[in-house]
């Protein structure tokens, strides 16, 4: 297999973004990101998107992306993985280009969330669960993060406050993000007292309903260079499943897919938990950081909630996580976020991320999840 | 909608059958082809108890809209005396005394149904279990 | 052969409303609609219960009692005049539900008030001609009153379920005799598509219930030569508190004959599930060799009335399953008007 560096990215402000179609938000954050690597022929592409056909009444995305792109005829595939398509698509290409079957591939990712009612949004995700013995109870995706959070509490008595502090933590960093969709500081007293979604969690527990696209070009390393910019290489992709019903597991206070993603990732790349300098993970939920921040290494298992509390995670603390802002701030249309993790993590790798940089930014994890958990994917990027 | 995809599952929905391999044991609801943990492919189907306790839960207030009239409404997973689980609604109680570890039995409900001149779907939800 | 009840169960849904709530939104007088009606409270289903919820439930309590194979049911017959579909039977679901399919003769009865008595007669003839090994009959109802209406006050949902069978060792009462009265006599109605019914005033009293039970209790009495003191128990259909101890009073039975069996105070009026309720109440209490009758009434109008021995069996069987006084008693929610009328449906939300 060879070896694979991102060379561009590309992202535009995320938001509800009445005046633009699913198609426009895509090719926008495209030509961003074909731009920014100097490219503007591709060789093949991977697009994540949950579900255009619940979305946008589009299917067929692959097709439609390619064309208004102006690449139509090069091979171009829809990738799902519920909220995680994102993640399969850089997956998809950068196992495209590690084989050698294609040099220069964009992987992007589209959700245009805001063309159908809130109920209609919240059935829409809710297919990402199991519809059939999941679904049928009325339950609902903040529902099932209730669920793990109400177990997370009684086994490691987490509080309400240490889930309220990871949501205050990613909105401060994201008012560093100029395409951050809610760029406002909150405070911890605003999200425990926001209005009631599914107890324990708050409206401002939840990352919000957002339109929004992503891209990036993958190649192979000895291709970084050519731009001028300094190459990012993605040195770990580790992909797991679990069960996709979460009454089907062991542990509600963990999520299995994450952890063995985290392992394969972690193997691939040469690294552990301590080599990261910071991440990019999936907080759909405020619990969700705290488990997945767990479930990686990046903190005690047990001792997210505390880590978060204690600004362990913060931008300026031992391990900062979302430096983004998260989907919490930076929003989260849903089949992007996996791919504008990898941006944000490619920004912070070239020293481009201004008021929000890590310090001495060098190995940066990002993972995105699908569901309550039933898949996960973790990609290690260094820079080079 | 056409109604097969509801009353195929009639027999889990209805009489909350499940099925258990008979290589290892493990309890499946609903019934699968093949064991997730042994790969075994024999089964025997049995009704699951309708006693178990509560796992864990949440109230949902804002529910995807064939839910809409419902809410607020407490949901949970519940295991059943025999192991079997599922994600169902836990009804008839203050929302207060739902708690992990709560008892509970199955009652006959209806789920949901399909728009005013759509099929009922009917199926179980739990109530706190009192002596 | 002898016939009778193998096994009997009822189900009630939780929530109550109080006869004050709903006299203090039309601005009515509470006491005098209390001391009227002699009614306090009645049951509100919830939103997911309905006549078949219901069935099944009290069905189950049945079967818990009877502790025979419910593939052996040969019959399942729903009694209800709130049947949730227009066209598709609520008998196959509840037969579906408590396993006794494919191998089973499923109807559903509509006759107002008597639909529950209904099926438990045909169940019971089914078994005595020999077709079937066990029948089960059902009354059922979450009933309907017009807003304001004096219905409104008492109607309300509960079930009861009866398992008839012939097996000598297994009868908990046995079926001595019945007889059934009918005239047609409109004294309530509901037409196609009518969402409440309507009623004939004071007409549904003196000429319809009051000389159709009559009709009914004379008759059997008669054709079995028993007398109102050879009973220990008495149940009669109770839309309200007052019309079964009047009716009664009227044929000779003492108000300790018919209190056990009169649930109408705290429950309400079933419709379907009246009289049969009340007999799973009563045979809760009953001993070996007490004797009861029940008369079923129905508007439109009919009667339906048995004597029921019960068997030594009784007492192995009444702590099998959820005594009908204490679902009475269990776990309420007690409700506001504003809640009532969005669990029964009187308010339209947006798309319906």
């Amino acid at each position: 297999m060879r070896d694979v560096a991102v060379i561009g990215v590309g992202m535009q402000k995320w938001g509800e973004l009445w005046e633009t179609s699913a198609r426009d938000i895509f090719v926008e954050s495209a030509l961003l990101a074909m731009d920014d690597a100097g490219v503007d022929t591709l060789d093949a592409m991977y697009v994540g998107c949950m579900t255009p056909g619940l979305f946008a009444a589009q299917e067929h995305l692959g097709s439609v992306m390619a064309d208004y792109l102006g690449q139509g005829g090069i091979p171009a595939t829809r990738v799902e993985s519920a909220c995680a398509s994102g993640g399969l698509a850089f997956r998809s290409a950068y196992l495209a280009v590690a084989s050698g079957m294609h040099d220069v591939v964009l992987a992007g990712g589209v959700e245009k969330m805001t063309d159908i009612s809130g109920g209609e949004a919240t059935f829409a995700l809710a297919t990402a669960a199991d519809m059939q013995w999941e679904g049928v109870s009325g339950v609902t995706f903040p529902g099932l993060y209730a669920m793990m959070a109400v177990a997370h509490m009684d086994r490691y008595g987490t509080t309400r406050e240490q889930l309220a502090a990871v949501a205050v933590k990613n909105h401060r960093n994201g008012s560093r993000n100029p395409r951050a969709q809610f760029p406002m500081e909150i405070t911890a007293e605003a999200v425990i007292n926001s209005v009631k979604v599914a107890d324990p969690l708050n409206i401002l527990d939840c990352s919000p309903i957002t339109d929004g696209a992503a891209a990036v070009i993958v190649v192979p390393a000895d291709m970084v260079g050519r731009a001028g910019k300094p190459g990012v290489k993605v040195t770990g992709s580790g992909h797991a499943t679990d069960t996709i019903a979460l009454h089907d597991r062991d542990d509600f206070a963990s999520m299995r897919a994450v952890a063995q993603s985290a392992e394969r990732a972690y193997a691939m790349a040469g690294r552990t938990a301590k080599d990261i300098d910071f991440a990019e993970v999936h907080d759909c939920f405020t619990i969700a950081e705290i488990i997945v921040s767990e479930d990686l290494g990046l903190v005690e298992k047990g001792k997210g909630g505390p880590a978060a509390e204690a600004g362990e995670t913060a931008l300026d603390g031992r391990i900062p996580i979302n430096p983004s802002g998260g989907l919490k701030s930076k929003g989260h249309p849903v089949g992007a976020t996996g791919i504008a993790q990898v941006v944000e993590i490619t920004e912070q790798l070239r020293g481009e991320a201004g008021p929000r940089q890590v310090k001495d930014a060098r190995i940066g994890l990002a993972q995105n999840m699908g569901g309550s958990g039933g898949s996960s994917l973790v990609h290690i990027l260094e820079a080079m | 909608m056409p109604p097969a995809k509801s009353w195929r599952t009639y027999p889990q929905t209805y009489r909350l059958e499940a099925a258990r391999c008979l290589d290892c044991g493990k309890i499946f609801f609903p019934p699968r082809l093949i064991c997730s943990k042994c790969h075994g492919r024999r089964f025997e189907r049995f009704n699951m108890k309708r006693t178990g306790k509560v796992l864990t839960h949440t109230i949902i207030r804002t529910p995807g809209d064939a839910f809409s009239g419902e809410a607020p409404f407490a949901v949970g997973v519940i295991e059943m005396d025999d192991g079997a689980r599922l994600t169902t609604q836990i009804v008839d109680v203050p929302f207060e005394e739902i708690k992990i570890g709560l008892l509970v039995k199955l009652e006959f409900r209806r789920h949901y149904c399909e728009g005013a001149d759509g099929i009922i779907n009917y199926g179980h939800k739990a109530v706190p279990l009192r002596q | 052969m002898t016939v009778g009840i193998v096994g009997y169960g009822a189900h009630i849904p939780r929530r109550r409303i109080k006869v004050e709530e709903i006299a203090r939104v039309w601005g009515a007088d509470a006491p005098s609609y209390k001391k009227g009606l002699e009614l306090s409270q009645k049951s509100v289903p919830a939103l997911d219960e309905d006549t078949i919820t219901l069935s099944v439930e009290a069905s189950r309590n049945a079967l818990a009692r009877a502790g025979i194979d419910p593939k052996d049911i040969g019959a399942c017959y729903v009694g209800s005049e709130s049947h949730p579909y227009a066209v598709k039977p609520s008998g196959v679901a509840v037969a579906e539900a408590i396993g006794a399919t494919p191998d089973c003769h499923c109807a559903d009865f509509e006759f107002a008030c008597k639909a529950g008595s209904e099926g438990m007669f045909v169940a019971y003839g089914l078994v005595k001609a020999g077709l079937i090994k066990y029948g089960l009959g059902i009354g059922a109802d979450t009933s309907q009153g017009a807003p304001g209406d004096a219905l409104e006050y008492a109607a309300s949902a509960g079930a009861a379920a009866f398992i008839m069978g012939a097996d000598e060792d297994l009868l908990i009462a046995s079926i001595d005799e019945t007889y059934s009265f009918m005239t047609d006599t409109p004294d309530f109605w509901r037409r196609e598509h009518q969402v409440y019914p309507s009623h004939g005033g004071r007409f549904t009293g003196e000429p319809a219930y009051f000389r159709t039970i009559t009709g009914g209790v004379t008759g059997i009495l008669e054709k079995s030569g028993l007398k109102p003191q050879d009973f220990k128990y008495a149940i009669f259909h109770q839309p309200n508190g007052k019309f079964p101890k009047r009716i009664g009073k009227k044929l000779g039975f003492s108000f300790e004959q018919i209190d056990v069996g009169r649930l109408v105070p705290f429950l309400g009026n079933t419709y379907s599930g009246s009289s049969p309720m009340g007999l799973t109440a009563v045979l809760d209490v009953a001993d070996p060799g007490d004797r009861i009758l029940m008369c079923s009434y129905g508007s439109g109008a009919g009667a339906d009335a048995f004597i029921f021995t019960v068997r030594d069996r009784v007492r192995e069987v009444q702590d099998l399953a959820p005594k009908t006084r204490w679902l009475l008693d269990e776990n309420l929610i007690f409700l506001q008007y504003g809640e009532y009328a969005k669990l029964r449906r009187k308010i339209r939300l947006a798309g319906e």
